[in-house]
């Protein structure tokens, strides 16, 4: 779609090569999980409607930087957005239905956790305008749930599953494997259950033990028993690509899978290195204002973003001017975690000179990315080893 | 002035953390030469690295006043010296300008192999020694069973020993008195010709070089010319001084004195320890002895990380060198590692020291080769070359054979660990020379290859005594063996800078050993790769790093594109630890960590 003011922006800016999205930010959790090192806060009270200003607050202010604009998506995450009073979500969803123009097609996605309470709320985020939901299951049994701190069973998550399938068309759920006591083989039968539960997108995501977690600190301590050795781990992850790809939900991503044509789009806006405004506590953005890619912060601590807002008109707690060449390496990062990989033409637009061919060619004889004429694609293996592809394409 | 009858000089020497440095601060501390609030622990031990790893290095000379219980005031000067084997060099310097010694002896502990070995220079110096009974305060304290081992082992009397815990300066007076009591004063000539001893010196940033010295004879004033007597070389000086233990100016020392001058000497290359000073005019013509400089015994390769901190590798060598005439330097080539130098210590805790002070001071990540000792290539056409770098070997064609530095060792060690201390000995192709008992403790000496012993030698032998066995050598001289240079290939390449020289009949132990570790030290890469050590063409142990199989972030948060830009800033700044080999990162530690024997 052609933009209304198009004559007054270079024709292409690179940010059209991945789209424009909104992100929306929910800190709050009913309980913090112990594995989680997400912007996520436990309160015991929130006034939503003094939150509710401060969002529309925000989007006036990005709409002002990006006038004319539209929108591909809208993401609301977390936390747990789920918490959230439907009306909120429709008060932002109309506010910014005012910003920006809405793409035909436009996605609206929202991260539910698979508790009974949450799923009383689906269909009021579905008549404000929700068209996407993706779960939080992160395992299939309890007691595993249970070690990873959820508040919910296992039959709860699928009832609540079925809640949403029949509000959404489009329902994607959450695992988390190589998870502590897990051997190659319950994952192998896990995720048969998990695709046989499944509409057309999964993220699966490896146990990362973060730093600052209750987890790191566990790990730290000797006293979290039972993780799976590296090379399971790397099995596992071959496990995930064969079944997935079977079922016909191969990966378009390192952890996301979805049947040809149900990725999601948001996700897409990020890998493909479009321009996303990010409203909320700890939220990130890349805007291009005036022709220039601006990264954008926001306060982290949920009181502090919204006092912030309230007193100062901004959450913005940094801004960056983002160079050119910082960009061709922010599209390569992102970009090689899609199985459709990068643009070699648009990476050296960026960063005004190509990958040397000497990195390339080796990493292509060792089968880790393949060229298809000016595409960059990673294969299986240059996936799991992405980091040691991006030291050697970069460092 | 101080008449010669009322000075005391003496050295205080002991095996390693036995209290040399804590009693020299009582003395100190007792004498009112420091105020107390001035005062600190270890006191003289003043540089970075000591006060960090709780040793002396240098020796240190303090001059201290004692009003005697004989109503006589006295001038003491006292040198604390280094307990550590590789710094002998310093303690048995220190003994020749001194009439006497403390022998501190930890009562916990007992007579230890440095015990001996300072007695023994002790001797050779003609010193008068007392024995001190150091730590009386430690429960495990056992005064009579130590000082019959000082008899025994020793064989010195160990009657008037004194019991002191330099903790709790109890018997640090009894110690001051047997000091006036029972060493002899100095002798010399205040009329005769000037004559002193270069003991030490050193550079000092504001002063320049700092010469300590030993009146034996005449007299020196601020502003006379001297001359040093092994390269008639004259300078005039510029200050006369003490140490207390800060500098303090005097206008002249006389006979027996211990102290220090200035005169605007350049560098520290300028002055020869032992040489003799005398007047430029009316000088004494027959100079002192003159002692043995220090030699260094073990060499290695220091390269920077980065290459492009070569200049500031050179800048920094050679102001440490300065300093520390035991240490040598020549610039060195590696196929694999570029420019760097070879080094040549003491020890291997001298080379440690020079290193941390290095990437410390001068802030330069460094990478440490392999250390060796200096082999004789005796080459077929009759003439004999020093090898003091693997790399360096020469065609083997033309080589007729090799020979390698070997040392007497001296190990104490309790009865219970004995057998362990022999089978390592034996693994190290010792030769079993003595063996004697004291008590419970066995004394043995051993005739070892110093390639054996210089690099992990005492790190085995506490680990398989628990930390009860003391260990000195000396060296020998040299004999032929069986000697063959291996190298390490990794990923197929050669990389000279692993390259050692092995006894032949330890070859395939040794690589193994060395393939094994460096496997665990690489860290794995995208692709597989073989590690081998080979002798000439021959590979003789053989490991493969298999490649890595996960490296990726799971998730990824929201359109937080800068933390995946700070992951790769952190693993650019770890890639600067390694050093690159054709494809292979290899890490700066690991050059030095393979060597290490774990069995
Ligand atoms: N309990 C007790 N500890 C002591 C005594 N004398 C020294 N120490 C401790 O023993 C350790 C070694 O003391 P140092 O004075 O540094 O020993 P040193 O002989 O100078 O050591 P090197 O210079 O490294 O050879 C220190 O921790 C001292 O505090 C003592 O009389 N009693
Ligand atoms: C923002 S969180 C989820 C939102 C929602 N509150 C929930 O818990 O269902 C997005 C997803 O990241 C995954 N995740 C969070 N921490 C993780 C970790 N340490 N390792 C692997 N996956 C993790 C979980 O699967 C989670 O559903
Ligand atoms: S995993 Fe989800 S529910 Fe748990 S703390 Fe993180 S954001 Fe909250
Ligand atoms: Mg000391």
């Amino acid at each position: 779609m052609l933009l209304q003011n198009s004559w007054l922006v270079v024709l292409t800016e690179d940010w059209q090569n991945g789209g424009f999205g909104l992100y929306v930010h929910w800190p709050f959790c009913q309980s913090k999980c112990p594995y989680c090192d997400f912007n996520s806060h436990v309160a015991a009270e929130v006034d939503e409607s003094r939150w509710v200003r401060a969002y529309l607050s925000e989007i006036e202010r990005y709409g002002k930087q990006t006038q004319g604009r539209t929108l591909d998506s809208i993401f609301f995450g977390g936390g747990t957005p789920s918490l959230m009073a439907p009306e909120t979500v429709d008060a932002i969803l109309t506010k910014a239905r005012e910003t920006w123009n809405i793409s035909n097609n436009i996605e609206i996605s929202l991260e539910a956790n698979p508790t009974s309470i949450e799923a009383g709320r689906f269909k009021g985020y579905r008549d404000a305008g929700v068209n996407r939901v993706s779960m939080g299951a992160q395992a299939l049994n309890d007691a595993d749930l249970k070690r990873l701190g959820r508040l919910h069973t296992a039959k709860e998550a699928t009832q609540a599953f079925d809640i949403a399938k029949k509000n959404f068309d489009r329902v994607s759920f959450d695992l988390i494997y190589a998870r502590q006591h897990q051997t190659a083989d319950d994952w192998r039968k896990e995720l048969s259950t998990a695709l046989d539960l499944a509409l057309d997108h999964l993220s699966l995501y490896q146990l990362t033990i973060e730093a600052g977690t209750a987890f790191g600190d566990r790990y730290d301590h000797g006293k979290l028993a039972g993780l799976p050795p590296d090379d399971t781990a790397a099995d596992m992850y071959d496990i995930t690509q064969e079944i997935c790809e079977a079922a016909g939900l191969p990966a378009y991503e390192i952890s996301n899978h979805a049947r040809p044509g149900a990725e999601s789009r948001h996700n897409l806006i990020y890998w493909q290195y479009g321009d996303y405004v990010g409203v909320g506590p700890g939220a990130h953005g890349r805007i291009t204002v005036n022709g220039t890619k601006q990264a954008t912060e926001t306060y982290l601590m949920p009181n502090k973003w919204l006092t912030e807002v309230e007193e100062n008109q901004t959450g913005e707690s940094l801004r960056n001017f983002v160079p050119m060449v910082d960009q061709a390496t922010e599209y390569l990062m992102m970009g090689l975690r899609l199985s459709s990989g990068i643009n070699l033409d648009r990476y050296e637009k960026l960063n005004g000179a190509p990958i040397p061919s000497l990195k390339l060619t080796q990493m292509c004889d060792d089968g880790f990315l393949i060229r298809q004429g000016q595409n960059l694609l990673p294969t299986q293996s240059g996936r799991v080893l992405l980091n040691a592809v991006l030291r050697e394409l970069l460092v | 002035m101080t008449d010669l009858d009322k000075i005391r000089n003496f050295s205080i020497v002991a095996h390693i953390d036995h209290g040399k440095s804590t009693l020299a601060d009582r003395l100190i501390q007792e004498t009112g030469t420091v105020k107390d609030r001035d005062m600190q622990a270890q006191l003289l031990d003043t540089m970075d690295i000591e006060r960090e790893r709780g040793i002396t290095i240098k020796a240190n000379t303090v001059r201290i006043d004692y009003a005697a219980d004989d109503g006589q005031d006295y001038v003491l000067n006292l040198i604390d010296t280094p307990g550590h084997v590789d710094f002998a060099y310093e303690v048995s310097r220190s003994m020749r300008a001194v009439e006497g010694s403390l022998l501190v002896v930890d009562s916990s502990q007992g007579v230890e192999a440095q015990t001996l070995a300072n007695v023994y220079h002790a001797m050779e110096a003609d010193h008068e020694i007392v024995p001190i009974l150091n730590k009386i305060d430690l429960p495990a304290s056992d005064c009579d069973r130590v000082a019959e081992q000082i008899e025994d082992v020793i064989g010195i009397d160990a009657s008037g020993a004194i019991q002191v815990s330099a903790k709790t300066g109890q018997g640090i007076r009894e110690t001051l008195e047997a000091i006036v009591k029972e060493l002899p004063a100095p002798v010399g000539d205040e009329n005769a010709p000037l004559k002193a001893m270069l003991v030490d010196s050193w550079y000092d940033a504001y002063l320049g070089v700092i010469v300590l010295i030993r009146v034996i004879n005449g007299r020196l004033k601020k502003g006379e010319r001297i001359r040093m007597m092994s390269t008639d070389a004259v300078y005039p000086v510029d200050r006369v001084g003490v140490f207390r233990p800060q500098m303090e100016m005097i206008d002249s020392i006389g006979p027996g004195e211990i102290g220090f001058l200035t005169a605007s000497i350049k560098q520290v290359r300028d002055t020869r320890v032992g040489d003799t000073i005398t007047h430029e005019k009316k000088g004494c013509t027959e100079p002192l002895d003159g002692f043995k400089p220090a030699q260094p015994v073990v060499f290695c390769g220091l390269f920077p990380v980065d290459s492009a901190e070569f200049e500031d590798l050179r800048d920094a060598i050679e102001k440490l060198s300065l300093n520390d005439a035991s240490f040598s330097s020549e610039m060195e080539t590696s196929a694999a590692l570029g420019f760097g130098f070879r080094c040549g210590f003491l020890g291997l805790l001298h080379l440690e020291v020079i290193r941390d002070r290095l990437e410390r001071e001068y802030d330069i990540e460094l990478i440490t080769t392999a250390p060796s000792v200096i082999y004789h290539i005796h080459m077929k056409d009759g003439t004999m070359q020093e090898l003091h770098n693997p790399a360096d070997m020469p065609d083997l064609t033309m080589v007729d054979h090799l020979e390698e530095p070997r040392i007497k060792a001296t190990i104490l060690v309790p009865d219970e660990y004995l057998g362990d201390v022999l089978k390592l000995c034996q693994e190290r192709r010792g030769i079993q020379e003595d063996l004697t008992y004291a008590g419970t403790r066995a004394m043995v000496v051993y005739d070892l290859p110093l390639n054996e012993v210089v690099f992990d030698f005492y790190d085995r032998l506490k680990s398989v005594t628990k930390g009860y066995a003391s260990f000195d050598y000396t060296l020998t001289g040299y004999r032929e063996d069986f000697l063959v240079k291996m190298s390490i290939l990794v990923n197929d390449e050669p990389v000279d800078a692993l390259s050692t020289m092995v006894h032949r009949d330890r070859a395939e132990m040794r690589g193994r050993a060395m393939v094994e570790k460096l496997k665990d030290l690489i860290p794995r890469h995208m692709f597989k790769i073989p590690i081998q050590a080979a002798i000439g063409g021959k590979v003789i142990a053989r490991e493969t790093l298999s490649a890595m199989r996960k490296d990726v972030t799971a998730k990824c948060y929201g359109g937080d594109a800068s933390r995946k830009k700070k992951l790769l800033e952190k693993q650019k700044k770890g890639k600067k630890k390694m050093r690159q080999f054709g494809r292979v990162d290899i890490p700066q530690e690991a050059f030095i960590s393979a060597l290490k024997m774990d069995d």
